[in-house]
C-alpha cells in the first residue's frame, strides 16, 4: 500500500500550520478548535496551497515546493467527506454517489445501505444516512487517501456510539491512508491508529493513543486525553521518588525525575475513591468532598475536590458517594505524570 | 363599537391604496374601445417601435448574460483588495441619474467622445443608430443583472464547489454541474429585472441614440414622440408595454417556483403563489 507523506508549512490568519506525518494507517488529529486541523485536510486535498514543503503518496508528488509541483484537487487521488457532509442539494442520492465516477454507483449504495434511498433529496435524509452517502461519494471515486472531517459531530450521542463502530470496521476494511479530524479525543482513540495532538498549528505529539494516555508530551496533552491537572513545585527527589508540593498544599510523590514547576497528570480510572484512608502501596492521598456525581454508561465520574475519578457504579453505591461527604482519593506514585506546563 | 371602526377604517385605506395603483393601469385599457387599440396595434409608429424594442432588447439582453455572467461569477467567488469598490463600481449605473447616463455615453463612445476617433478609424459608427440603443440598454440594465448573479453566486455553499474539485470535476465542470445549478434561479430573476429595466429605459436611450422610428425608436420613446401628435397611439403602446411587462414579472415569480430556487436564491418579491 502507498504510504501518505505530508510536510508544509500554510500561513493561517494568527498563526502558521507546520505538520509533518506519514502513514499508511489511520492518523486522527485532535486538538481545540481553530488549531489548523481542517486546514490540514484542505491542504492534503489540494484546497489550499501551502507556502512550502511536500506532499506525496507513494511515488507521485502531489505538491512539491521545489520542483514547483501542484495538483490541483480533481487530479489529486482523494475521498473528502466534509463536516456538514457538503452534498448536492439538486442531485438525488444516487447522482450524488455517481459524481465522481458513475461505474461502480449500484455497488457502492448497496455497500453503504442507501440503495433503498437512491432517489432521494439529500434534504429529506437522517443525520447518519447523509454521512453514509458523504462516504459512499467519496470512496466510489476508489480514492488512494480518505480525508474525515469531524466525521462524527453532526450525529446525535444516540446514532454517534453506533456510527463510530461502523466506521471502524469501514477504515478497517477498506484499509486507505487515512486523516481523521476531530475534537473528541475518545473517538480519535477509538478509530485510529495513531493519534496527533495540534494546537495553534503545530503538532504537539503524534503517538498511539494508549501510547500518548501512558506518557503525554505535556500537560495540554494530558489533559486532552482526559487527565486531572493539578499544579506543583517538583522540590526534591527521595530515593525513586520525586516530591511534589501542590497548590494546594498537599504533597504528592511520582517516579518521574523532574524538577522544579509541574503539571501533575493523573488519570480518573488510576484512582481510588474511599471512606477511609486504606494502608495500601498507594502513596498519594487527595482528600476532599464529593462536589459531583455523574453517571457515564456503567461508570460513575465522581468530582472530589479539584480531582475528578472514575469508578464503577456499584462501588459508587457501597460508598454512598451521591449523599456527598469527605471522601479520600487514592492513587499511585507509579500512575503520576509530571509533565512541563503549557501555557 | 370601536373595533368595528378599526376595521372600516383599515379596509377603507386598503380600498384607496389598491384604487390608487390600480386605476392608471385600467385607465390605459379603458380610454378607447378594445376594438380601437386592437387596431391600432396596426399602426406602423406601433409595429416600428416593438421590432426596434424587441430587436435591441434581445442583443442588449445577450450581451448582459455573455459579459455579466463571467464577470459576477469572478467577483462572487473572489476575494482581492478593492472588491468592495468594484461592486460599488458595478452597481453605480444603477443609480445614476438616465440624462448623466446619456451625456457619459455620448462623451465616451459618440463621435466627439473618448473612444469617438478609435471608433471612426474602424468605421463604427454608434451614436444616434440601433447599436447606440444597445449601448444604452446595456448600461442602465447591465447592472441590475450584475448584481443580482453576484448574489446568487455568492450564494451557493464554497464546500459544495470544493467537494466536486475534489471528486474529480475541474473548475468547468464544477461550474456547469453545481454552481450554475443552484444559482439558476437567482440568475434567471436577474435576467427578468434586467429585461425590464431594460424595455422600459428612456433618458438615456433618447440623447445617446435620439428617437427616429424604425431605427431607434423604442417603445417608450415612441409614447413620448406620439404623446403630442395623436395620443390614442401613446396609450395603446403603454398597454402594450403593461401586458409586456406584467407577462415579465409573472414569469419572474413562476421561478420562485423553480425546485432548487428555495435554497439558492434569496427572494426579490414577496411571495404571492404559495406553495
Amino acid at each position: 500500500m502507498a504510504e501518505l507523506q505530508a510536510e508544509f508549512t500554510l500561513p493561517l490568519r494568527s498563526f502558521a500550520l507546520e505538520l509533518a506525518l506519514r502513514t499508511e494507517r489511520t492518523i486522527a488529529l485532535v486538538g481545540p478548535s481553530g488549531a489548523g486541523k481542517s486546514s490540514v485536510l484542505r491542504v492534503v486535498a489540494g484546497l489550499a496551497r501551502p507556502a512550502a514543503g511536500r506532499i506525496a503518496l507513494g511515488g507521485d508528488a502531489w505538491f512539491d515546493v521545489d520542483s514547483g509541483v501542484f495538483l490541483s484537487p480533481d487530479r489529486r487521488s482523494v475521498g473528502l467527506v466534509f463536516q456538514e457532509y457538503a452534498l448536492f442539494p439538486h442531485m438525488s442520492v444516487r447522482g450524488n454517489v455517481a459524481y465522481g465516477g458513475a461505474a461502480r454507483v449500484d455497488e457502492y449504495l448497496e455497500r453503504f445501505r442507501i440503495a433503498h434511498l437512491a432517489g432521494a433529496d439529500p434534504g429529506e435524509l437522517s443525520g447518519c444516512e447523509r454521512q453514509r452517502v458523504a462516504l459512499a461519494r467519496a470512496l466510489a471515486r476508489d480514492p488512494g487517501v480518505l480525508l474525515l472531517d469531524e466525521p462524527l459531530s453532526s450525529l446525535d450521542a444516540n446514532t454517534k456510539a453506533a456510527v463510530r463502530v461502523e466506521l471502524q470496521e469501514l477504515l478497517h476494511e477498506f484499509a486507505l491512508p487515512t486523516i481523521l479530524v476531530t475534537h473528541d479525543y475518545d473517538d480519535a482513540a477509538a478509530l485510529a491508529d495513531e493519534v496527533g495532538v495540534i494546537v495553534d498549528g503545530r503538532l504537539r505529539q503524534l503517538a498511539p493513543p494508549q501510547e500518548l494516555v501512558s506518557n503525554p508530551a505535556d500537560t495540554f496533552v494530558a489533559s486532552f486525553t482526559g487527565a486531572n491537572l493539578l499544579n506543583g513545585f517538583a522540590e526534591s527527589r527521595q530515593g525513586e521518588l520525586t516530591v511534589v508540593r501542590l497548590e494546594t498544599g498537599e504533597r504528592i510523590y511520582s517516579t518521574d525525575p523532574v524538577l522544579g514547576d509541574v503539571g501533575v497528570a493523573v488519570y480518573p480510572w488510576e484512582i481510588t475513591v474511599g471512606r477511609v484512608e486504606h494502608a495500601d502501596s498507594a502513596l498519594n492521598v487527595v482528600r476532599g468532598t464529593v462536589r459531583s456525581v455523574v453517571h457515564v454508561g456503567s461508570r460513575v465520574r465522581v468530582r472530589i475536590g479539584p480531582i475528578t475519578a472514575e469508578v464503577t457504579a456499584a462501588s459508587a453505591e457501597k460508598l454512598d458517594l451521591e449523599g456527598g461527604g469527605t471522601v479520600v482519593a487514592t492513587f499511585k506514585a507509579t500512575g503520576t505524570r509530571l509533565l512541563p506546563l503549557v501555557r | 363599537m370601536r373595533r368595528a371602526l378599526t376595521a372600516t377604517a383599515v379596509f377603507a385605506a386598503a380600498t384607496i391604496a389598491f384604487g390608487f395603483l390600480l386605476l392608471p393601469i385600467v385607465a390605459l385599457f379603458t380610454h378607447q374601445s378594445l376594438r380601437e387599440l386592437l387596431h391600432q396595434l396596426t399602426n406602423p409608429v406601433v409595429t416600428d417601435a416593438l421590432v426596434v424594442s424587441a430587436k435591441t432588447s434581445a442583443i442588449a439582453q445577450a450581451a448582459i448574460l455573455l459579459f455579466g455572467t463571467p464577470t459576477a461569477y469572478l467577483i462572487a467567488r473572489h476575494r482581492f483588495p478593492g472588491r468592495a469598490f468594484v461592486i460599488t463600481l458595478v452597481e453605480l449605473p444603477l443609480v445614476l441619474p438616465p440624462a448623466v447616463a446619456g451625456v457619459g455615453l455620448l462623451v465616451a463612445f459618440g463621435r466627439l467622445g473618448l473612444l469617438g476617433s478609435t471608433f471612426g478609424a474602424l468605421g463604427i459608427d454608434v451614436a444616434f443608430n440601433q447599436a447606440a440603443v444597445v449601448l444604452a440598454v446595456t448600461f442602465v440594465a447591465g447592472p441590475l443583472y450584475m448584481r443580482q448573479a453576484i448574489a446568487s453566486f455568492e450564494a451557493v455553499d464554497d464546500n459544495l464547489v470544493s467537494a466536486s474539485r475534489t471528486l474529480g470535476a475541474g473548475p468547468e465542470r464544477t461550474f456547469f454541474r453545481v454552481v450554475l445549478p443552484l444559482a439558476r434561479a437567482g440568475l434567471a430573476a436577474g435576467a427578468a429585472l434586467s429585461l425590464a429595466r431594460g424595455l422600459g429605459e428612456f433618458g438615456a436611450t433618447i440623447m445617446f441614440a435620439g428617437s427616429f422610428q424604425g431605427v431607434t425608436q423604442t417603445l417608450p420613446l415612441a409614447i413620448y414622440a406620439e404623446f403630442d401628435r395623436d395620443f390614442d397611439v401613446a396609450v395603446t403602446i403603454s398597454a402594450l408595454l403593461v401586458i409586456i411587462t406584467a407577462a415579465i414579472l409573472l414569469s419572474l415569480k413562476a421561478t420562485a417556483l423553480w425546485p432548487s430556487s428555495r435554497r439558492s436564491s434569496p427572494s426579490l418579491f414577496a411571495r404571492s403563489l404559495s406553495s
